[in-house]
């Protein structure tokens, strides 16, 4: 649906199975890469909790001890560029929008499937109605 | 939970008038987009960024990842009505449709729990 409607939203000539790809690319590194660090923030606990309990250096230290958080960052990271090469081709407009809106879904099945969060109902619909409303912004 | 969705599409923002200015980057010279960090807009979207992702981080540290991004998705309104009635820009009926879907479900999802109770502490993380 996304590549369909790309031609009315401006691609800005960049082709539509290209500009389809570099979204896509954006949406998987950075659904890897939350995951990722939702499970390493899971793993070390309460932040503020650490922070009143140990300072701020000790929940700087908790966090940069802990590897998953690495895996998460550097995933991150390459969403960061890849999002970099798709505003350099493709509109904010188009760029920001359908990759939040497509990371919001495969987030949430990300979540459920690899966190064990209790993605239920409301969850699914918020997800959904929040996507939506993204693409709806853009205009 | 409010600077995490104020300091995001701010740092986005940034990004994108930052790569504008620069000429286009191919595939062949991935390096350009290393040189690019060092453009004065890309710098401070990068600074955004950065308080962005230490509140990020907190807030997972006691939320599910579910509960945390719709309710981030907020940012998207701030920033729209930051433009209408600070920048007296136009919002389009689509706009104010959108702004209204964003707003019933993050309302929607904060009515729920934000962390999913689990038997085993240790189920939190990642399973093979």
């Amino acid at each position: 649906m996304i590549v369909l409607m790309m031609p009315a939203l401006g691609t800005g000539g960049v082709n539509p199975w290209l500009a389809a790809a570099m979204i896509g690319g954006v949406a998987i590194t950075s659904t890897i890469g939350e995951v990722s660090t939702a499970a390493a923030m899971k793993s070390i606990g309460d932040l503020d909790e650490i922070r009143a309990k140990s300072g701020l250096k000790g929940a700087i230290v908790a966090v940069l001890t802990c590897p998953m958080f690495f895996v998460g960052v550097g995933f991150l990271a390459l969403a960061f560029f890849a999002l970099l090469l798709a505003l350099n081709h493709l509109s904010l407009s188009l760029a920001g929008p359908a990759s939040a809106s497509l990371t919001l879904v495969t987030n949430a099945v990300a979540a459920k499937i690899f966190l064990k969060e209790n993605v239920d109902r409301r969850r699914w619909i918020s997800a959904i109605l929040v996507c939506i409303g993204v693409y709806l912004l853009a205009h | 939970m409010a600077l995490v969705g104020i300091c995001a599409p701010l740092g986005d923002s940034f990004l994108a008038r930052g790569m504008k200015q620069l000429p286009a980057i191919s595939l062949d010279h991935p390096l350009a987009l290393i040189a690019a960090v060092f453009h004065p807009w890309i710098a401070a979207g990068i600074a955004m960024l950065i308080c962005f992702f230490a509140c990020y981080l907190t807030a997972l540290s006691w939320a599910d990842l579910t509960y945390v991004l719709p309710t981030t998705a907020f940012g998207y309104v701030i920033i729209a009505l930051l433009g209408k009635f600070w920048l007296n820009e136009q919002i389009s009926p689509y706009r104010w449709a959108g702004i209204l879907l964003i707003t019933i479900g993050v309302g929607f999802v904060s009515q729920g729990p934000s962390l999913t109770e689990k038997e085993n502490p240790e189920d939190a993380g990642v399973q093979p």
